[in-house]
């Protein structure tokens, strides 16, 4: 729409009609703002830059054994970052276990079910809740969450589940089945409001079809609008993925902080993000901050990845409701 | 799927238990913003007192002081973080609404996209080799150039949107008066977008004034007064996270009062916009 100012003003000469403006001091505006814009993209690459450079001393030294490794003995100078990953992908993947159903549902409800007053008041709460710091839901983790998972959650789980092993041990509380439920109240902003968007363009005429064929309104949501925004919501459920792997100080605060792999979910484990907000200022030679930040890398690129991949779907879905709607 | 009415009443029973099933849904997404919400304003509510806006911290162990370097080291890094992420960002932005509709605009609006999915500590990792490595310390100028960058993807986005929705009969008008495309932009589209821009900085204030993580090794922390934007400095968030994980009951206590007007702070801010926008449906990020 802001296109309207080359079609109008006269085209002089090739340097402005490179930048599509009618006169000196708008090429020049052109290429301020464009210099701005660009300076977010030199971030980035500056960014990747820099980690990988640093990282260099800990690659040469391990290699790709540096993500297989299970050892982490900064005393020996020996650096595997396998126990991190492992912490990093169980506790993730158990928050989008929890946060999951529970956010679709409540898009759903603000969607198809709730009048529209009530349905912008929980959607305002919701949003307040990914607006409150992580350090703040990491205080309440520790005082209150985690004294409640050690007396009462965790030994519950061991009577009802005797013997399985994701709930052996001794219930500390922190852990991460503690790093898996605050990651799941952090998420579940994200994937509600991507969710309750993409279900929101869903056409209408979808919907009144199905209800004139004598659908139910469940009927009607499962059949009619969540394939058509299935692709949105995948991607809401994979940007929240990528907001909980990189989350640091609500998990540094209850997981525990020991790296070891076990298959029990009340054992305490460790992430990524929380090895380096731990130990990087304690890493007194270059091998040790080398690797911390290899460490980092690591959790950049993936969740990089991550989010690339979510924006593409959510983008792919809104590009189709496009396509029908105009 | 619709076979007839002999199923119907197995259909309506699902219909209601998938409703209620929605409803308890929604309820469990809103109980963890009430109990924190809770827990922070009522433990919160017995620490406060003046001391903690005027006090320096006292000794490991010993009763009392407050977190007033905190405060002011909070302040100051929000300041500088703004400094330099408001003037990128909106211009970053009016570039993206005004000239960003080529293939690059398209790159540009995917990267600021992406910088906001990275995690809050590797923008630290990356302040620590870029500054505290060159100038052999700790420092106020680390810790706000990482908040700047946390910062930027929020102001840009922001910001483009705001002017998006500026009417393009606006800019023409302008334009056929023959007033110049750069005075266009920063006299007429700019000021008529003005709410959804300021809309953007508070978000984006709101959404660095509770980060930890990237100042952790970068503004590290003090438990003095600022000494110099090439010092240390103390941040409330960090201050909250260290006195949070340390033995001492009176540091807890601190820790909740701190937390309370963090969160006052904060969700003031988010209130603040909700006021301004009257949107219900705004987008969190």
């Amino acid at each position: 729409m802001a296109a309207s100012a080359p079609a109008l003003a006269p085209k002089r000469s090739r340097v402005r009609d490179l930048f599509g403006a009618g006169n000196a001091a708008d090429a020049a505006f052109r290429i301020v703002t464009l210099a701005f814009g660009a300076l977010i993209i030199a971030v980035i690459a500056i960014a990747v830059f820099e980690m990988a450079s640093q990282s260099s001393t800990s690659f040469g030294a391990f290699g790709l054994h540096f993500l297989s490794g299970t050892v982490w003995d900064p005393l020996h100078r020996e650096f595997g970052a396998l126990p991190f990953i492992y912490g990093t992908v169980v506790s993730s993947l158990l928050a989008l276990l929890i946060a999951t159903p529970v956010s679709v549902g409540v898009a759903i409800f603000l969607v198809e079910m709730a009048p529209p007053r009530l349905g912008s008041a929980i959607s305002a709460l919701v949003e307040l809740l990914a607006a409150i710091p992580s350090v703040l839901l990491g205080l309440w983790g520790i005082f209150v969450m985690v004294p409640f998972l050690q007396t009462r959650l965790e030994p519950g789980l061991q009577v009802a589940f005797p013997g399985v092993p994701l709930f052996t041990g001794a219930p500390y509380g922190v852990g991460l089945l503690a790093a898996g439920l605050i990651l799941a109240i952090m998420i579940v902003p994200t994937i509600v409001a991507i969710s309750r968007d993409v279900m929101a363009m869903v056409p209408t005429a979808q919907r009144e079809a199905m209800l004139a064929l004598g659908a139910t309104h469940w009927e009607a949501t499962r059949r009619a609008v969540l394939p058509y925004a299935r692709s949105g919501i995948t991607g809401a459920v994979v940007l929240g993925l990528g907001r909980a792997l990189g989350e640091t100080m609500a998990v540094t605060m209850v997981i525990g902080n020991r790296p070891v792999i076990s298959a029990s979910l009340l054992e305490p484990s460790y992430t990524m993000a929380s090895v380096i907000a731990n130990e990087f200022t304690e890493a007194t030679y270059q091998l040790y901050v080398s690797a911390l930040i290899e460490v980092g890398l690591v959790l950049f690129g993936v969740t990089v990845l991550i989010n690339a991949a979510a924006r593409l779907l959510v983008w792919r879905t809104s590009r189709a409701s496009e396509l029908v709607v105009g | 799927m619709l076979r007839g009415p002999a199923n119907l009443g197995r259909r309506q029973r699902l219909n209601r238990f998938m409703g209620a099933l929605f409803c308890i849904a929604t309820l469990l997404a809103v109980l963890p913003l009430l109990l924190v919400v809770g827990y922070i304003a009522a433990n919160g509510a017995q620490g406060l007192n003046l001391d903690l806006i005027t006090q320096l911290p006292k000794p490991a162990g010993e009763i009392g002081g407050g977190m007033a370097n905190a405060f002011l080291g909070t302040f100051i890094l929000l300041a500088i973080a703004s400094a330099i992420a408001l003037p990128v960002g909106i211009l970053a932005g009016v570039y993206l609404s005004e000239f960003g509709h080529g293939p690059f605009g398209d790159v540009l609006r995917f990267l600021t996209d992406v910088l906001t999915g990275v995690p809050s500590i590797v923008v630290g990792l990356v302040a620590y080799t870029l500054l505290v490595i060159p100038l052999h310390s700790f420092s106020a100028v680390s810790g706000a150039v990482a908040l700047s960058v946390i910062m930027l993807p929020t102001v840009t986005r922001t910001t483009e949107e705001a002017l998006k929705r500026v009417p393009a009969t606006i800019r023409e008008a302008s334009l056929a008066l023959g007033i110049h495309e750069w005075k266009t932009v920063l006299l007429v589209v700019v000021p008529a977008g003005l709410g959804g821009i300021v809309t953007g900085i508070m978000l984006g204030i709101a959404r660095i004034s509770g980060e930890t993580a990237p100042l952790l090794f970068t503004a590290f922390g003090s438990q003095f007064w600022q000494q110099g934007l090439l010092k240390p400095v103390a941040a409330v968030p960090l201050q909250i996270f260290q006195y949070a994980i340390a033995p001492y009951k009176d540091w807890h206590q601190q820790a909740w009062a701190a937390a309370l007007l963090l969160m006052l702070l904060v969700l003031g801010l988010n209130l603040g916009v909700r006021l301004v926008t009257r949107t219900g449906f705004g987008s969190v990020r």
